[in-house]
């Protein structure tokens, strides 16, 4: 089993990107992701800086770099942007959108498709290894049962060794996407002036019900769950099921600490009990994704 | 430019027909499709009278079936592509890809549709659907603006298909899982979003409240209209201001942006609703036409009805219309 830190899906300033991945490169990830998922208008980092800086990760330390791209592409100089990045000589990436998809099949590159992928069956991710995809992560909302059905497939079809599977296992899930920036609205702000708002909610905003309970979290044009998802009970699971690789969120600081907190599971198995208030894994268990199964 | 309605039954498909629209899109009676509901849509018997019926008055049926096939159930997927081509539809709406590539193999001469659902919205992809499957058309999500629809025409190698009205989805269509967050259940699973039996309504001192799966949706007012609890749709508090933090209930209406959609070359315009009634699918059926054919007649010229306004309005939700996405002060 590997261990990755997943995209930070929020806008931060350049220094604390940095800074953050500075401590990500002695953590203990095997794999980085980074890159910006959620809005084109996030530009703390260029495109050319997410490269240089994945460069320089890629040099100084022995895990594997991954590019993550955008999710939602609307305008053709996000496209001009995405191609970039696809076509970066080095660095393998991480597709969000089918037009990735279609950029890296035809550069003839292998790629990671991530969880906004609409990938449901077999038959689905047999299409995406004609495409080159090396790696898979499912929709967040899937359960185990459903997974590991499409893994035994896999495996019955003589297919299993072609790609590695990932977990979306730790973080604030990325559950819808909208053309309106509801961060932006939150401030009363049009999204064409919306002044990069989003760089004052380092872990976004929360959106509460009038009862004060935790429902989503406001990132931009993203909606994310209110409350962390955390597979940290299910971590052996994950592992006989065939899962290759567990994804934290690199949601904040938190993340290094749950990285080492997810890797002993492996080693020595304890039960956590989840704060309901702030936890969440329904997903996995194939309930209501706030409530913990 | 096509007229395409829709139809959760066969009065509606009928009158659907009789009303103008071109064409009509059903779903059949399971969760292949992404208005599973209760009492509606067609079984086998019912759908080949649909077929029928639109069949010999010269129009088109389109069968939807876009929600994403389970992973231990890809055959009912498979199968209601066979029974959608064995009564003979013109057109397959469909969302996932591996539905796409058994429908592209086995009924190369059937027309492909990518639906809503799977979320294209840009030329990369549409160019990902043409490559691989050769599909005929692609439905555009509500989340563009009517200039990237614009620039999308220009360049797409596919034909486009948009939403012109009805209720409106704020989220990219098949991207969305705020539903099964709250309730277990998805678009893209169950067919379904905040579905009813998860609904709860109850007065309370406060006012009116709606729930789905115990969430507080909204609390109402004496004076306020109360809506169904669609997630999206509530008064949520963010650090202290309650207001409808996604969006309020409303429709999307798009008349006035037909003289445009024309000159782009959209080939269809999109009624949303299948869960609607006849009676709907009647108003917005005969409003729509009257509109298309004013303008096909002098596009130059087009003027929105004030009339028209009013019906669409009020079979809208909150009684009100936006042009959502499309216009960019919207997003």
């Amino acid at each position: 089993m590997k261990f990755s830190l997943g995209p930070n899906l929020f806008f931060w300033p350049k220094t604390d990107v940095e800074q953050f991945y500075q401590q990500a490169k002695t953590s203990s990830a095997d794999i980085i992701y980074l890159g910006e998922t959620v809005c084109s208008k996030r530009r703390e980092l260029r495109a050319k800086d997410w490269l240089s800086l994945g460069r320089e990760l890629a040099q100084d330390t022995n895990k594997q770099i991954v590019i993550s791209t955008m999710t939602l592409l609307e305008s053709p100089v996000e496209i001009i942007t995405l191609k970039k990045l696809c076509d970066n000589g080095d660095l393998l990436v991480e597709a969000n959108d089918l037009s990735a998809v279609q950029i890296m099949r035809d550069l003839n590159m292998p790629f990671v498709a991530g969880p906004a992928i609409n990938c449901y069956n077999l038959s689905t991710l047999k299409i995406l290894l004609k495409q080159g995809m090396m790696r898979w992560l499912m929709p967040v909302e899937l359960s185990g049962d459903w997974l590991a059905t499409i893994l035994n497939q896999a495996v019955d079809e003589n297919i299993r060794d072609q790609f590695e599977c990932e977990v979306f296992s730790w973080g604030y899930l990325p559950l819808a996407y909208s053309a309106r920036c509801f961060t932006a609205r939150s401030e009363n702000k049009a999204k064409d002036d919306c002044q990069y708002c989003c760089i004052n909610y380092p872990q976004g905003r929360k959106m509460n019900s009038r009862e004060g309970e935790q429902v989503f979290v406001l990132n931009g044009i993203q909606t994310m769950s209110a409350y962390q998802y955390n597979l940290i009970n299910e971590v052996a699971q994950l592992n006989n099921i065939g899962v290759d690789i567990i994804r934290i969120s690199a949601d904040s600081e938190q993340a290094f600490t749950q990285l080492d907190k997810f890797k002993a599971q492996l080693a020595t198995p304890k039960t956590f009990s989840l704060d309901t208030d702030r936890e969440c894994n329904g997903f996995w268990h194939q309930i209501a994704g706030m409530s913990v199964g | 430019m096509e007229l395409l309605c829709p139809a959760g039954n066969l009065p509606a498909l009928k009158i659907a027909i009789d009303n103008g629209a071109d064409a009509v899109y059903i779903g059949l009676k399971d969760d292949t499709n992404a208005r599973h509901f209760a009492g509606l849509n067609f079984n086998d018997g019912k759908l080949a009278k649909a077929a029928d019926y639109v069949h010999q008055r010269g129009k088109k049926l389109h069968v939807a079936i876009n929600t994403f096939a389970h992973a231990n159930g890809e055959d009912r997927w498979k199968k209601a592509v066979d029974n959608a081509v064995a009564i003979g539809t013109d057109a397959l709406i469909i969302a996932d890809l591996g539905v796409l590539d058994y429908a592209a193999n086995k009924y190369p001469e059937v027309e492909l549709h990518v639906s809503v659902q799977a979320s294209t919205t840009n030329l990369e992809a549409i160019k990902f659907f043409k490559n691989n499957f050769d599909v005929n058309r692609v439905v555009l999500p509500r989340v563009l603006s009517v200039q990237q629809v614009r620039q999308l025409a220009k360049t797409s190698p596919v034909p486009l298909e948009v939403f012109a009205f009805g209720s409106l989805c704020i989220m990219a269509e098949g991207r969305c899982y705020l539903s099964s967050y709250m309730t277990g259940e998805s678009p893209n699973t169950v067919g379904a979003c905040s579905p009813a039996k998860y609904v709860r309504w109850q007065e309370t001192e406060q006012g009116l409240e709606s729930r789905l799966n115990n969430v507080l949706i909204d609390r109402y007012q004496e004076d306020e209209n109360a809506g169904y609890p669609t997630l999206c749709k509530g008064r949520f508090d963010v650090d202290g201001n309650v207001y409808h933090a996604l969006e309020e209930p409303t429709s999307l209406n798009t008349l006035e942006l037909i003289p445009d959609l024309m000159a782009m070359g959209i080939v269809s315009v999109k009624i949303e609703g299948r869960q609607r009634s006849p009676a709907y699918v009647e108003q917005v059926a005969k409003t729509w036409r009257m509109a298309l054919d004013r303008c096909k007649s002098d596009p130059d010229n087009f003027q929105v009805d004030g009339a028209w306004m009013q019906t669409l309005a009020n079979l809208s939700e909150g009684s009100q219309t936006t042009l959502g996405a499309y216009h960019r002060k919207w997003q």
